[in-house]
């Protein structure tokens, strides 16, 4: 079981306010994504729910307990830290085990889920070694493995892929969607990279400046952004906001289209630019336009090669039912 | 230094340093030696030629010299216990953000800084005076007999003046080490469900056990010598006279250079055989 419920949740430094009133559901099994910017919150609100801050208002309850005043220790949450934050000194062995060392638990039970948890993250081979001696991968495995053996209510990820290179990032993004599904325990997972967040979640919570943007499966939030914020941040490449007259002419203030949904032409088109950089990734082309009148830069993406050179004229027709209208508050219009 | 020519340039630019301190080490343990195979009476017919391992003998079989070495061990082994938890303690309390964290930081220093000579008449004549030193002012405000410190519990009292000269330093290395020590390391063991005695005992102490043995080593090798405290309390008497002490006497009191020599063999020997030891505990904990 891990089911979380924020109420009225607010935190402040000092006078700084960091979160202000908010609210959030989480439910069991869920895998949800805290994504935003830096600075953003999303941290601060995971150490919130793993009570390594004090709230400073408002209810925490899991599984329907109030959890607001229980130490960090006894939320029965299990925590994977951006640093790992293995402990240097003991063989990985013991590091899996201090939970369960702590808990005073059966050595008999101790090992025999270590063992399962080794097995589980291909850690058996490593297990009499420090962390020290090991590859970012497999630290990153055994601070999973530390919070697996606790079997918590809910796992909480704290950027835990950011010290990794790119290959092994989407290599452990992999397994750990693939340990949500086989334990289908709640995951938290706090996140500024979107691919990320787009790749893993069941539920994405978008986050400025303490606020939640827009909470909704991955998908809904690419179809529907709930306001600019949302649609410039999913997505990638970023979503094109065109303001002014163009945007007048579709009855918005700010008129929003993804660069996958612009179709290019050397002959006729609806825009006209000149092709800036492009970037060739072979499945895919980016070109860079500029001088469009629309904004600085539109960004269109074209499937496979096409062939246009710098400074040439192109052509750009937006997939009208593609569009997405903003008023002057930022929200979408219906 | 990657080219010959850097690399014969710096020899030649390290060379006045290399041997200077060569220098400064061999010429005194040369002499050392030589005399440690002498009949040298200063005062008594001068040097008066060699005697082979006469002195060696004589230093070891006198009943000095058992007392002696056990004193040096007691007063080591106490003054690090003292200020090595003591110090850990400390670091801890220090490394809390608190007001004012900069003075109270410089203020446990301080007494780093003391002349060894000095802070030793201060504690004689200021606190452990029996009459009128704080310490008895404070005795008798409780009602209590006032002690004569150095010649009552005169080990005590030096241990006393060295681990409080000795403090700081350890306090100082040891914060420096819990400075280091990685926040979210302690918050992953608080979600572990360890309590605070847990995390000191398996998280912070662990951490701290390089820089632990770092300054036992050093500070044994200083307090191999300790030699001003002993000079300016209680001058050797009332069971202080460690081994350093008396080969002092053995020199200058009984004014015998060979025997005094043969002894300064003898603490070269042990403080080597000390340095070993450590140096291998040191060596097993460095990764």
């Amino acid at each position: 079981m891990g089911q979380i419920t924020l109420q009225n949740v607010t935190k402040s430094f000092g006078d700084v306010e960091v979160i202000p009133p908010l609210d959030l559901d989480i439910q069991d099994g869920e895998f949800t994504v805290f994504v935003g910017p830096s600075g953003c919150g999303k941290s601060t609100l995971l150490r919130l729910i793993a009570g390594l801050e004090d709230i400073t208002s408002g209810h925490i309850s899991i599984d329907g307990n109030d959890a607001t005043d229980i130490p960090p220790a006894k939320r029965g949450l299990a925590m994977v830290f951006q640093s790992y934050a293995l402990y240097p000194h003991m063989s990985v062995r013991k590091n899996i085990a201090f939970p369960m060392r702590m808990a005073k638990m059966d050595q008999a039970e101790q090992d025999r889920r270590i063992e399962q948890a080794a097995a589980a993250l291909n850690l058996t081979d490593y297990l009499d070694r420090r962390p020290g001696q090991l590859s970012g991968g497999q630290r990153q495995r055994v601070a999973i493995g530390r919070a697996i053996v606790r079997e918590p209510a809910a796992f909480l990820f704290d950027e835990p892929l950011s010290n990794l290179d790119a290959a092994l990032r989407v290599g452990m993004r992999l397994e750990i969607s693939e340990l949500h599904k086989r334990l289908a325990t709640t995951m938290i997972y706090v996140t500024h990279d979107q691919v990320e967040a787009m790749t893993m979640a069941d539920k994405i919570v978008v986050l400025r400046a303490g606020h939640i943007e827009q909470v909704g499966s991955p998908l809904e939030l690419y179809r529907n952004p709930r306001n600019t914020f949302v649609a410039g941040f999913i997505g990638s490449p970023k979503m094109n906001l065109i303001e002014g007259e163009e945007a007048g002419r579709n009855g918005a203030h700010t008129l929003g289209i993804r660069p996958e949904h612009i179709d290019v032409s050397a002959t006729d088109g609806h825009w006209q630019g000149k092709v800036g950089v492009a970037e060739h990734l072979g499945s895919d082309t980016f070109f860079h336009i500029h001088e469009t009148g629309l904004a600085e830069t539109i960004t269109v993406r074209a499937p496979g090669e096409v062939n246009f050179r710098h400074g040439d004229t192109i052509y750009m027709t937006p997939r009208s039912e593609q569009l997405h209208r903003f008023g002057a508050d930022g929200l979408r219009m219906a | 230094m990657a080219t010959k020519a850097s690399r014969s340039a710096a020899r030649v630019m390290m060379a006045p340093a290399v041997v200077l301190l060569l220098g400064w080490m061999l010429v005194p343990l040369i002499m050392t030696l030589w005399f440690s195979f002498r009949t040298y009476l200063p005062l008594r017919g001068g040097d008066q030629g060699w005697t082979g391992f006469d002195n060696y003998v004589r230093f070891v079989t006198s009943s000095s010299f058992w007392p002696a070495i056990s004193t040096t061990l007691i007063l080591l082994i106490g003054v690090l216990a003292i200020t090595i938890i003591l110090g850990v303690l400390l670091a801890i309390l220090l490394d809390q953000p608190m007001w004012g964290q900069g003075v109270v930081r410089i203020l446990v220093i301080a007494p780093f800084f003391v002349m060894p000579t000095v802070s030793a008449l201060v504690w004689k004549n200021i606190f452990m005076d029996p009459t009128n030193g704080l310490l008895a002012h404070l005795w008798r405000f409780f009602g209590a007999e006032s002690v004569s410190w150095l010649s009552d519990v005169p080990m005590l009292s030096l241990i006393m003046i060295v681990s409080w000269q000795w403090l700081p330093f350890a306090t100082l290395i040891l914060l420096t080490a819990i400075q280091s020590l990685d926040g979210e390391q302690m918050e992953a063991a608080e979600m572990d469900g360890a309590s605070v005695l847990s995390r000191f005992f398996y998280i912070a102490l662990p951490h701290l056990s390089r820089a632990i043995t770092i300054v036992i080593l050093i500070q044994t090798i200083f307090l191999l010598a300790i030699f001003a405290e002993i000079f300016v309390t209680t001058g050797g008497a009332f069971g202080t006279r460690t081994l350093s002490y008396l080969i002092f006497q053995r020199v200058l009191e009984s004014q015998n250079v060979g025997l005094g020599s043969a002894g300064g063999v003898y603490a070269i020997i042990l403080a080597n055989i000390v340095a070993i030891f450590l140096m291998r505990i040191v060596g097993k904990n460095l990764d």
